[in-house]
């Protein structure tokens, strides 16, 4: 049964494309797409508590990789590239500020996405002489929605398998406290590694996966740091440390987004700076955590 | 034969020094107690035992494989566990998950039912079983101090060190906390405990370790200690460096 | 040419070290470690164009206005959104997460606020534009009196701390936050004054850069980020060694921008974040 459920849900997605017109098409997309990226930023952040800023950062690094490489390698191979490409700067990154307090990891992750940015516009305007690429791929609108939706589908049965495992149990612990995690003989550094990696791995895919839908890239567009402030409010709306957590506040947060940027173009963003602080003020560990107390706090009326 | 020996520990901060040329055996299957004022160095030197802070200078060993230089993690998995003078639970996960982490990652690496079962062994061992499933961070003080010791019995350790594990406790729960821990020395557990209460010392400890400002100013049978002037001194006398 | 990249180095540094030393009285004393700092700082610097090119205000008396009022926008800032934080986390440590998450969403909201107000146009204005002769390098008059700016705030604000009363309480929050109520300080009340003091510090260097620099609506992260650095190569809540770093990064980057490239300069600066954090994550003042 617990398993049912998501499967039918899955099968009737795959689906789903026979069903809507283009623009219905490109919500699924979205809303699947942001579903993924919020649910792969929970796989780290969510129990660690360490506050990763650079969604962006590996977003836009996979969708980079496909505008670089779509002519030079075969389709499957670019998406193999962009996955070592993120999971090597991911650990980068981890080697060098996860050994210490949560606050350099936040600060590092926050001028990332900035930093890539800046290196790839150099790099583009003085070696290459280019600045923008295209991308001619022969991936239908359909084909992104399903490898995406195969993709958000791995993300939640791997957060799945991690809550279950001894990484998932590490983590919790060293959400917690990391003095008594350590001294309870858990690797605090590789435990944090290993699953900043494996997120920073998936935020990566899904940049890459994402990119033939614009067939312009270049690297002011796909490193919006919007993506990366979203990705963090979804999966704090629903309850970065539940599996259903980031799926549930991605799907509504992404229509209310799509609605307000095309009917409030200028002033969305006050709209999500406003939303976000609300998050972090009323429901500072979600949604779901927000109704288990309230059914605990109704029951103990009634009892 | 000697399990714990530390020689010549030394801790630095900055122009202090916390620990100062500290050295004693701590034989297998022993229960020793660590005496003197506060802000002595007893916590710095635990802390130097159970890797949370590197030492100056120095050397410890646990059955003489070195632990200085290691990190908290590797030296728990030799089989050092500890409390800590501030109690330190997690206040997120419940009884039997509070209990289960050493038993995870510790020496053992139990997994599943089995390291349930030991958690469930260390929860009736101090009295929590009835309520394993509660959140951890709903208990009262005493019982976390309980549930501390419980995760520290549930690593199966060879040493265990005990911050002021007893301080705070009435005169009932004393009895209890006193007889618990005699149950583990009776067990095979080896203990370094620091300790203020001399009713519980008495009890448990034939012999103690002094310190004062650092350095360690007795090692003798715990009577002898006790009316020793230099112990006495310290504790009355200059020993106001709290 | 060499002495050309010291000079502008040294005066750039000066706008750097203002804005570290105010994050790193907000997170020293106040801990908040505010991701919208940089935001912050354009706010002023807009505030100080619209003053100048609106209103006729000349930049030096906007100043004036614009230090008091940063330091009221922190006050209310404080009080309305970080003290609620403060009192929910208690002493679980909730406040680090809680404070980047909640300023992280104000980040949005400024920048929001700027874009609509100001537009995403780099802005600059013309004043005191001409050259005076340094050791035979020419400097801009409006750089020059930046980075007296910065020395005259750097200094006052160095003797206040080490010289009054209130420096003294400011400091002994920074240092232990638990014991300082146990002498009569009220920690809330000098977290709220350290915040806004901060703000001011940010309101001021937002200022001074208006009066030299090219600038636009989405530039607060690089600000941020580099406040940021700076703050922790002088070690945390270390005002001799914000002022340091901020000096050293300003040279290390018109060194670079000079002899190199323009455009890695916020490269080099994530180098040196790198190097300090593999190699002394205290920072390069700090002790221990």
């Amino acid at each position: 049964m617990k398993l049912l459920l998501p499967l039918v849900a899955l099968a009737a997605l795959a689906y789903a494309p026979n069903l809507v017109s283009d623009y219905g098409l490109g919500l699924l997309i979205g809303a699947v797409t942001y579903v993924t990226l919020a649910n792969g930023w929970a796989l780290f952040s969510g129990h660690t508590h360490y506050v990763s800023l650079a969604t962006v950062a590996f977003y836009g690094t996979g969708a980079y990789t496909v505008a670089v490489l779509n002519e030079t390698l075969p389709y499957p191979l670019v998406l193999v590239a962009a996955a070592v490409i993120g999971a090597t700067m991911a650990l980068v990154v981890g080697l060098s500020t996860l050994r210490l307090a949560g606050v350099y990891f936040v600060i590092f992750t926050f001028g990332l996405a900035e930093l890539v940015r800046q290196l790839i516009t150099w790099y583009e305007v003085n070696i290459t002489g280019t600045l923008g690429r295209y991308i001619f791929l022969d991936v239908t609108a359909r084909d992104i929605y399903w490898q995406m939706l195969a993709l958000g589908a791995a993300t939640i049965a791997l957060t799945a398998y991690v809550h279950r495992s001894r990484l998932g149990l590490a983590l919790r612990v060293i959400g917690d406290d990391e003095v008594v995690a350590a001294h309870s003989g858990i690797n605090l550094a590789r435990s944090k590694l290993i699953a900043f990696v494996l997120s920073a791995t998936i935020l990566t895919l899904v940049g890459a996966v994402a990119s033939p839908r614009s067939v312009y890239v270049e690297p002011a567009i796909v490193f919006n740091p919007t993506v990366s402030f979203l990705t963090v409010i979804m999966a704090l709306l629903g309850g970065a440390n539940r599996l259903w957590g980031p799926a549930l506040g991605a799907v509504p947060l992404f229509l209310i987004f799509e609605w307000l940027s095309s009917n409030f173009p200028d002033t969305y963003p006050i709209f999500l700076g406003l939303l976000f602080i609300a998050v972090v003020f009323a429901l500072p560990d979600g949604v779901l955590a927000g109704i288990e107390r309230l059914r605990a706090s109704r029951k103990e009326r009634t009892a | 034969m000697t399990l714990l020996s530390i020689s010549s520990a030394t801790k630095k901060f900055g122009g202090l020094t916390a620990v100062d040329n500290v050295s004693f055996n701590v034989a297998k299957g022993e229960i020793i107690g660590m005496l003197g004022p506060n802000g002595s160095g007893k916590t710095t030197l635990i802390n130097l035992i159970s890797g949370d802070l590197p030492a100056t200078s120095g050397r410890i060993t646990l059955a003489g494989d070195p632990l200085t230089g290691k990190r908290a993690d590797q030296i728990a998995r030799t089989g050092v566990a500890r409390t800590f003078q501030l109690v330190r639970i997690l206040p997120s996960l419940s009884l039997t998950e509070n209990v289960m982490i050493p038993a995870v990652f510790g020496a053992k690496a139990h997994w599943g039912e089995t390291a349930r079962s030991v958690a469930r062994d260390a929860l009736l061992r101090v009295g929590l079983a009835d309520r394993a499933a509660a959140n951890a961070g709903q208990l009262t003080y005493i019982d976390q101090k309980r549930l501390e010791l419980a995760r520290a019995l549930a690593a199966e350790p060879t040493l265990l060190l005990l911050d002021e594990w007893l301080a705070g406790l009435n005169p009932t729960e004393l009895a209890e906390g006193i007889a618990l821990i005699r149950s583990l020395t009776d067990s095979g557990i080896t203990i370094l405990m620091v300790e203020h209460i001399m009713e519980a010392v008495r009890a448990l400890c034939p012999r103690v370790v002094v310190m004062n400002s650092g350095r360690l100013i007795a090692d003798e049978t715990t009577e002898t200690a006790l009316t020793d002037p230099h112990v006495i001194a310290a504790y009355l006398g200059e020993g106001h460096d709290a | 040419m060499l002495l050309t990249t010291l000079v502008l180095g040294l005066v750039l540094g000066g706008t750097y070290a203002l804005l570290a030393l105010g994050l790193t009285l907000q997170y020293g004393i106040a801990r908040i470690m505010n991701l919208a700092y940089g935001e912050i700082t354009l706010l002023a610097a807009f505030i100080l164009v619209f003053l100048f090119q609106g209103l006729g205000i000349p930049p030096l008396a906007a100043l004036v206005l614009i230090a008091p009022a940063g330091y009221g926008l922190g006050w209310l800032l404080y009080t309305v959104m970080m003290q609620p934080l403060v009192a929910r986390s208690g002493s679980s440590g909730r406040l680090d997460v809680d404070s980047i998450l909640a300023t992280f969403g104000l980040l949005f909201l400024i920048q929001g606020v700027l874009l609509v107000t100001f537009g995403a146009n780099f802005t600059s204005i013309s004043y005191l534009d001409r050259g005076i002769n340094i050791l035979g390098v020419s400097v801009a008059l409006n750089r020059l009196i930046a980075f007296a700016i910065c020395v005259v705030v750097g200094t006052v604000l160095v003797l206040v701390l080490a010289r009054t009363r209130w420096g003294l309480n400011l400091r002994a929050v920074a240092q232990t936050p638990a014991s300082a109520p146990l002498v009569g300080i009220d920690v809330n009340r000098v977290a709220r004054q350290g915040f806004a003091l901060g703000t001011a510090l940010a309101a001021v260097g937002g200022a001074s850069i208006a009066m030299y620099q090219t600038f636009s609506a989405t530039d607060g992260v690089v600000f941020t980020m580099k406040a940021l650095v700076i703050v922790i190569m002088g070690g945390v809540g270390n005002v001799g060694g914000a002022l340091l770093a901020g000096l050293a990064l300003g040279l290390v980057e018109t060194f670079v921008a000079t002899a190199i490239d323009p455009g890695l300069t916020l490269a080099a600066t994530f180098a040196i974040f790198l190097g300090v954090l593999l190699w002394r994550p205290q920072g390069l003042f700090g002790k221990g």
